[in-house]
């Protein structure tokens, strides 16, 4: 491998070497008198010539002995140059520009600089791609580097180095090399085919599918990874639910509109915040938008519990309906208020994402949310089995009127409960902000799949709930790819009312005498 | 049964006959006979807008079977709704042949679409008799299955809610679709004839005025029936204690069956009546939010009152059209004020404030104290208490 390569390294600097040699010869007879002047000057002065082997000499030369610096002269010639000389002199400027890249302090920058090259088929920069991978310390950047050089090695004439480079492409699991690969394998089958190119078109055939099965690995940890981060959405949104459910066996059907007022609070939070603190403070709305949230939709959840559920106790049907009217007043004012243009820009650590393994991409706000429900599920568990409150929450679930009757006051531990399950909406928006737009239909998209959570998971035990949003959320994600998000819907419609002919009360339901 | 139960039921009927005679002859003769100008005059558009109304009326008149009577909540009857209204959409569609804007004996949508052949489940729809049957029976045999499932594992009350709500925004979400060949967002539209009629013409639309009137009739007198015979009881007692009804020896579930196949039939009646009248049926008639604010029709003119159904329907509706004229962003504050206002303050809606008016009135009477709310209504305080 390493010997190909210096082979290869030898043989085009020889060539670049006679090339040079040729147009510094073809400029000698001209210029004679002339005072000597650099070969990178004197090929400047020849990239804009009409004679077209003079000028790739030139461009050669260019390549090999330039850098960026030549970009603003090249600028400048492309203005008053003809067609095909523009058209020859632009990707004389896209690899110098993506050359001077590789030096960049981002390493994104680096590594699309190395994708670009990489795809330039242009196997003179072979040595920049080397060069630039001995001293980069990111190793994706790396990967991309080496991935590029072995695709520009794809267009050598050695079959061994061609044969080598696929056989390293498939080490890579590098998607971007199928193309290619594919073109090999085809020009391997055609009946004229030589020998060489057969065995190349092996290599190449069994590259192909090493990638391939690489790719359907990547694909399902992608598509799992898709899915814990969807059912963390949903988890959120339909923990406080749930536990309002289990304590008032009541459905607020405006939850999601809480989740909208938590999504707006932390727009408001950003706009105050662009609007009175200095730009390099602007990152910290985000934690400070956290707790304006959970109490500005607690608020509303008080407000909406003191004026609306409270006189509708032991209704829970009309409950239903008069917590969708709040709900469509909530939407309907927002839109008014806000209009529909409102986004809220990720903080700067949750921009981005990393990359595990190659092919699988793990974006910062998805992991941000799985990381926030975790929390949540805690921060609850807590709530719930350590305080007070929580205690006195479990007590009222269980028996209503034991507990009166014990002297809890159960009107008051309803209308917590429900201010605090309303909080937890408020989070959820403003987690939501992260992965969507900020918009009076926020609350729509997840809610029926909120609902569903509930009425699989039971009421009474968080585990429902949990297991509940894993299986809707997992599922979800893992028929979108075959059968789209549409039939996914229809598919767990059915499955959540085949699951409850098994279990008509949910997953965990409690225990009881109770004929229902 | 009281002789006070009897004597309102006579006077119900003469008001159905009443309320029959002026949606039937007074109203079409108003647009027919005095001229245009005439201020008694009631335009066709008027009369056209009236018989949605109307045709609403019916599917409210089901879901007050289930919701009112019975205590099921359901909010998938747009889904029924659409159903229906799509079977007849669909021999619409079809009739329309030649005359459709690319000249071919397929739908629009489908050239549109590049669907080189008439998928298999719209063939049946170029005759009539099955339109009009399937728009009754696909509704019913589609709640038959979904019910079966659902009343069979016991699902009820906020499940069941649930269930259905999230029935319509699935059905939404495959009819939105362009694969599945019923038009996706853009429905079915610009239907020229019926049976060989046109319906741009006045008289047509005259005469499905006139059909929606007497198909409205005859669902009320079939829901009085039901409510009256021994299954009607059956279900009001599921409302008020289903326990105490599996104790009785009856199996609820069938009940409930009955009922959502029925309310759902009614259901596919309003949606066939309303394509022709209206033109145009798409996914946004059926989705969750159609769905629910036919519940809030049925709330809004009365629970367990099969003429306040109606009259819900017809009002609501009403409302809508007149104030999205006017004032379009107000309409969900209203719609949304409503849901919470009728069912804080009126739970009896509009014909419980009728009765309560009609009972202040009589109290000078000697006999007043008459009990405001129906004897199944009082039934249910009792055992709430």
């Amino acid at each position: 491998m390493m010997i190909s390569l210096g082979r290869t390294v030898a043989a085009l600097s020889l060539a670049l070497f006679l090339f040079s040699g040729h147009s510094w010869s073809i400029a000698a007879e001209g210029a004679i008198t002339a005072p000597p002047i650099s070969s990178i000057e004197q090929a400047l002065g020849q990239v804009a010539s009409e004679d077209e082997s003079v000028r790739s000499a030139a461009i050669r030369l260019l390549i090999e002995q330039g850098d960026v610096s030549l970009v603003p002269r090249l600028e400048e010639m492309r203005a008053n140059a003809s067609r095909s000389i523009r058209q020859a002199i632009k990707p004389l400027m896209d690899l110098l520009k993506n050359r001077a890249k590789l030096a960049s302090p981002d390493s994104d920058v680096r590594r699309s600089a190395a994708t670009d090259l990489g795809s330039s088929g242009n196997p003179s920069v072979i040595p920049w791609l080397d060069a630039a991978r001995v001293n980069e310390s990111n190793k994706w950047v790396r990967y991309t580097m080496e991935e590029s050089v072995t695709l520009l090695k794809l267009a050598s004439d050695d079959p061994s180095i061609i044969a080598a480079a696929a056989e390293k492409l498939g080490e890579l699991g590098s998607q971007n090399g199928v193309p290619v690969l594919k073109q090999l394998v085809a020009a391997g089958a055609v009946a004229e085919a030589t020998e060489q190119q057969k065995t190349v078109a092996m290599a190449a055939a069994a590259a192909i599918v090493r990638i391939e099965s690489w790719g359907a690995w990547s694909n399902a940890i992608e598509t799992l990874f898709r899915g814990i981060s969807l059912s963390s959405i949903l988890l959120i949104m339909s923990l406080g639910l749930a536990i309002v459910f289990g304590l008032m066996g009541v459905i607020n059907m405006a939850h999601g509109e809480l989740m909208m007022v938590g999504a707006y609070a932390t727009f408001v939070t950003q706009q105050f915040f662009t609007a009175w603190f200095p730009s390099d403070m602007f990152d910290w709305y985000f934690p400070v938008a956290l707790p304006v949230a959970f109490l500005a939709a607690a608020g509303s959840g008080f407000l909406l519990e003191a004026t609306v559920i409270r006189f509708l106790y032991g209704r829970p049907l009309e409950t239903m309906l008069a917590t969708w009217g709040v709900s469509l007043v909530l939407m309907q004012a927002a839109r008014v208020y806000f209009g529909d243009l409102t986004a809220v820009v990720a903080p700067g650590p949750l921009r981005g994402g990393m990359q595990v393994l190659v092919g699988v991409y793990l974006p910062y706000n998805r992991i941000f949310i799985i990381a926030l429900s975790i929390i949540c599920v805690l921060g609850i568990y807590f709530a719930l089995f350590k305080s007070n409150l929580g205690l006195r929450v479990r007590a009222v679930t269980q028996n209503r009127n034991m507990s009166a009757c014990l002297g809890i006051p159960t009107r008051k531990v309803d209308s917590y409960t429900f201010a605090f399950g309303s909080g937890l909406a408020g989070i959820a928006g403003w987690a939501l902000t992260m992965v969507g737009n900020v918009d009076p239909g926020l609350g729509q998209n997840y809610i029926v799949d909120a609902f569903m959570v509930v009425v699989t998971g039971g009421v009474g035990k968080l585990a429902g709930t949990i297991v509940a949003s894993l299986g809707i959320g997992g599922l979800n994600k893992l028929i979108e790819p075959s059968f789209g998000a549409v039939y996914g819907k229809v598919f767990i419609l059915v499955m959540v009312i085949l699951f409850l002919q098994w279990r008509p009360s949910g997953l965990f339901a409690m225990k009881g005498r109770n004929a229902d | 049964m009281s002789d006070g139960t009897a004597d309102k039921n006579r006077s119900g009927g003469m008001a159905f006959w009443a309320v029959g005679a002026i949606l039937l002859v007074v109203m079409p003769l108003l647009n027919i006979l005095p001229p245009e100008d005439s201020w008694f005059h009631l335009s066709d558009f008027s009369l056209n807008r009236f018989g949605k109304f109307l045709a609403f009326g019916i599917l409210a008149l089901g879901l007050d079977l289930i919701w009112g009577y019975t205590g099921i909540l359901s909010l998938g009857q747009g889904v029924f709704f659409g159903l229906g209204a799509y079977c007849m959409g669909m021999h619409l569609m079809l009739t329309i042949g030649k005359e459709s804007v690319y000249g071919t004996e397929m739908p629009d949508f489908m050239v549109w679409n590049q669907v080189k052949e008439l998928p298999l489940f719209w063939k049946p729809f170029y005759s009539f008799p099955v339109a009009v049957i399937g728009s009754i029976l696909v509704p019913m045999a589609f709640a038959l299955v979904f019910g079966f499932f659902a009343f069979r594992s016991r699902i009820k009350g906020v499940y069941f809610a649930i269930i259905t709500q999230a029935l319509a925004l699935v059905a939404w979400l495959v009819f939105n679709r362009n694969d599945t060949n019923l038009g996706g967002t853009n429905g079915l539209t610009d239907f020229k004839q019926v049976i060989g009629y046109r319906l741009s013409e006045p008289s047509t639309q005259l005469v499905l005025y006139i059909i929606t009137v007497l198909c409205l009739g005859a669902s009320y007198l079939f829901c009085q029936w039901i409510i009256r015979s021994r299954a009607g009881r059956v279900l009001v007692a599921v409302r008020d204690s289903e326990k105490r009804v599996v104790f009785s020896g009856y199996t609820p579930a069938n009940y409930k069956l009955f009922v959502f196949v029925v309310a759902a039939a009614l259901a596919g009646l309003a949606g066939m009546l309303y394509a022709p009248q209206v033109g145009i049926i798409t996914p946004a008639q059926i989705g969750v939010l159609p769905s629910l604010e036919m519940v809030i029709w049925v709330a809004v003119g009365g629970r367990a009152s099969l003429a306040g159904a109606v009259l819900g329907a017809v009002s609501v509706n009403y409302g809508r059209s007149v104030l999205t004229n006017y004032f379009p962003e107000l309409w969900p504050f209203i719609l949304g004020g409503l849901f919470v206002l009728v069912v804080l303050l009126f739970p009896d809606g509009l014909i419980g404030m009728m009765r309560k008016a009609k009972s202040l009135l009589s109290r000078s009477k000697p006999d007043g104290g008459k009990p405001v709310v129906p004897a199944e209504k009082a039934a249910v305080l009792e055992g709430k208490r």
